[in-house]
């Protein structure tokens, strides 16, 4: 296995092929195009299914359709066309359909702009759809991670029967880095659930509607305990330099990627700070936040937004330590200086900036 | 008799859509019983076996419920 | 049944279908839905496909139609049965995939879906019911509510000065390259139940042969929503409802011999 220069979108659109996607539905938006666009060439070659969809809710229902048949099956989007899936995501929940969503966010609300966001947080996290439902997060935070996301995301929505959604933005989609694509794995087997035709079966149903109250109570009752099980074993994280951190920084992807770099100034100034990089935003790492909180002066949350997954911040951190945010929206990306300030003055106000006597000789 | 027919009483909700294309008008609304269902089933009144089992009535029912038989020739 | 017994020669020549379950349909009496289901599955089972046969459910009163049919089924969002089973067939291309629809769900909240699915010719065959009106909903007004309708919507009539004029989708559909089979029957009468179910058969048998996207759409009796009792809706139909939504062939396949041959045998019963 080889490096090779990829660009995002492209990464993910081949990794889910390596990962044995056999249907892709979509329509295209900026900034996920490419996907789209590679997987017109890629998905015919090998003798599987492409179709450019006449809308974000045809191509979640046609995802919908392939998922209900049992093959692996994905599409992928952009914040706008991803708010027009919500319905069809509602139902492949209500039905336990398997399938993959990939969202490269763009600034919001509205049509917004094209460049990169993370405002669609709350709408992918917390449900966005009607219902009680969850699905999978990840969150990569660069290419490499496009690429092994994208195949966990097929493993984990196949083992859950779940939809699983990477949570890209438009920096991601857009970057070109090396990285490495896995081999190209056999096709999944179809599930004995799947619509396949009753042959030497029973009949087999795809539904969401379970009309008497205490069966759809009992149904979400399972749902809850599906995903109590998800929340048991898919937590998904990373840890900076937070060893001896007294500052946690709290960012997922890009914001993660660039608070990183203003940790390492802030760090040359002697300020101890570090960073709790959630890459399943749901399950969320709660205890590894909650156990950060016990350990650190202050919080600082840093998104691409005006303020989302702060609120899952506060909710786990229940005012052990103060919880800060720093955000840029409209499809602005932070620069590692604004979020070096907005560490120091969380140190300074906790009483954990830079030695005053030092700052001179760390930075000479 | 040429044919005959059969209605399940489970199955039939007393639409009576049956009763006006049979040519020879031999079904009828059984007015004086109820099926579990709660209406007046529709059934054949054919004492003289005027019935030919031509399967308009099963054609026109909405509920699959009727069973059309025709006699063969042994 | 004791007739049975005793005259051993009498032989069934019309029997409940195998491709129907035998669960009652939670359909008003009356209602001409449970006649599609009935040629539907008598031509499954005619065709021999049931255990290769996938059906797509929408949302109105069709809502249930997985419930009566002995096949694979799946149950779509309000609209999006088109979409659905293009994922369905796309994923198994050697299966007899179709959608059930009503005008509510086909003509107005689908339109989009039902459009593309013509433009792209997928081959999976749509039985559409219109009864132009929305049943399950309780008889509002729908895409296909006649010029003057009283609807629970339109209480005073549709008046196509504001709402529009009656939709004709099989007119518009057949307008479409993709499509390959468009034909609108009624389920009125005897005769035009007959020729429904030849409809049915050949809708099929264009899907089995991959000719492309086949609908057949059938005008169907609401009783209840009408206000009106069965049989005086199905005079409703032949009287209302076909003058506006004229019967007829508005696409057949491009090489109609080879179609009309497979469709010649569509049974004795009907």
């Amino acid at each position: 296995m080889s490096i090779e220069l990829l660009k995002g979108n492209v990464a993910f659109a081949e990794a889910a092929v390596r990962a044995g996607c056999e249907a892709y539905f979509g329509y295209p938006i900026t900034p996920q195009t490419e996907a789209l666009e590679h997987m017109a060439r890629r998905m015919p070659e090998l003798g599987r299914v492409f179709v450019q969809a006449e809308s974000e809710v045809a191509a979640i229902n046609m995802v919908y359709g392939a998922a209900a048949a049992g093959v692996r099956t994905m599409t992928s989007s952009s914040s706008p066309g991803v708010s027009l899936m919500m319905e069809g995501l509602s139902y492949m929940a209500g039905s336990e359909v398997p399938a993959v969503l990939v969202d490269v966010m763009r600034g919001g609300p509205g049509l917004g702009n094209i460049a990169p966001a993370q405002g669609d947080y709350l709408q992918i996290v917390k449900g966005g759809g009607h219902g009680d439902y969850k699905m999978i997060v990840l969150a990569p935070a660069n290419v490499q991670e496009m690429i092994d996301l994208t195949v966990l995301a097929f493993d984990l929505a196949d083992r859950y029967r779940i939809v699983t959604v990477l949570l890209a933005d438009g920096s991601l989609g857009q970057m070109m880095e090396g990285a490495t694509l896995p081999p190209l794995r056999p096709l999944t087997e179809r599930p004995a659930w799947a619509l396949t035709g009753a042959r030497e079966r029973d009949t087999n149903l795809v539904s969401s509607i379970h009309l008497d109250p205490e069966e759809l109570a009992r149904f979400n009752d399972h749902l809850q305990a599906k995903y109590a099980e998800i929340e048991a074993n898919e937590v998904r994280f990373e840890e900076h330099r937070l060893d001896d951190a007294r500052v946690g920084v709290v960012a997922f992807g890009t914001a993660a990627r660039v608070a990183k770099t203003a940790i390492a100034a802030v760090r040359d100034e002697g300020v101890a700070a570090g960073l709790l990089r959630p890459i399943s935003l749901w399950p969320y790492p709660e205890a590894a936040l909650r156990a950060l909180a016990e350990r650190v002066d202050a919080l600082l949350v840093v998104e691409m937004n005006a303020g989302q997954m702060v609120e899952d911040v506060r909710r786990v951190v229940e005012g052990r330590v103060p919880v800060r945010f720093f955000g840029r929206t409209g499809g602005i990306m932070p620069m590692p200086e604004e979020i070096a300030d907005a560490i120091r003055e969380v140190a300074d106000a906790a009483g954990a900036g830079a030695p005053e006597a030092q700052p001179q000789e760390v930075n000479a | 008799m040429k044919g005959t027919v059969t209605v399940d009483d489970a199955l039939c909700k007393g639409c009576a859509l049956c009763i006006p294309v049979c040519p020879k008008g031999l079904l009828r609304v059984a007015s004086e019983r109820f099926n579990a269902r709660g209406v007046h089933p529709a059934e054949l009144d054919d004492p003289a076996e005027l019935c030919t089992g031509c399967e308009m009535c099963a054609i026109a029912c909405p509920e699959a419920a009727i069973t059309v038989y025709r006699a063969v020739k042994a | 049944m004791t007739v049975l017994a005793a005259e051993p020669l009498l032989t069934p020549v019309y029997e409940y279908p195998k491709s129907l379950t035998h669960v009652p349909t939670h359909y008003c009496p009356g209602c001409t839905h449970g006649v599609a289901h009935r040629l539907i599955a008598e031509v499954i089972d005619e065709m021999g496909i049931r255990q290769d046969t996938i059906g797509v459910a929408s949302v109105g009163c069709s809502v249930f139609s997985y419930r009566y049919f002995a096949t694979d089924f799946a149950q779509a969002a309000h609209g999006r049965a088109p979409a659905m089973a293009t994922g369905v067939k796309r994923a198994n291309p050697d299966k007899i995939v179709f959608t059930y629809q009503g005008d509510g769900d086909l003509a107005s909240i689908g339109a989009a879906e039902i459009l593309h699915a013509a433009v792209r010719g997928e081959n999976f065959t749509v039985f559409f019911l219109n009864n132009a009106i929305y049943g399950m909903t309780g008889g509002q007004m729908a895409p296909t509510t006649l010029a003057g309708q009283k609807t629970s919507s339109s209480p005073d009539g549709r008046d196509p000065a504001t709402t529009g004029a009656p939709l004709r989708m099989s007119e518009l559909l057949a307008q479409v390259d993709g499509a390959a089979y468009v034909v609108r029957r009624s389920l009125h009468d005897v005769v035009q139940i007959r020729r429904a179910k030849k409809a049915i058969r050949r809708a099929l048998e264009v899907q089995r042969q991959g000719l492309g996207f086949s609908m057949v759409e059938l005008l169907s009796s609401c009783p209840t929503n009408w206000g009106l009792e069965p049989t005086a809706a199905l005079a409703f139909i032949r009287d209302e409802m076909v003058p506006v939504f004229p019967l007829g062939d508005f696409k057949l396949p491009a090489e109609p011999a080879a179609a009309a041959g497979a469709a010649a045998g569509t049974g004795a019963r009907a």
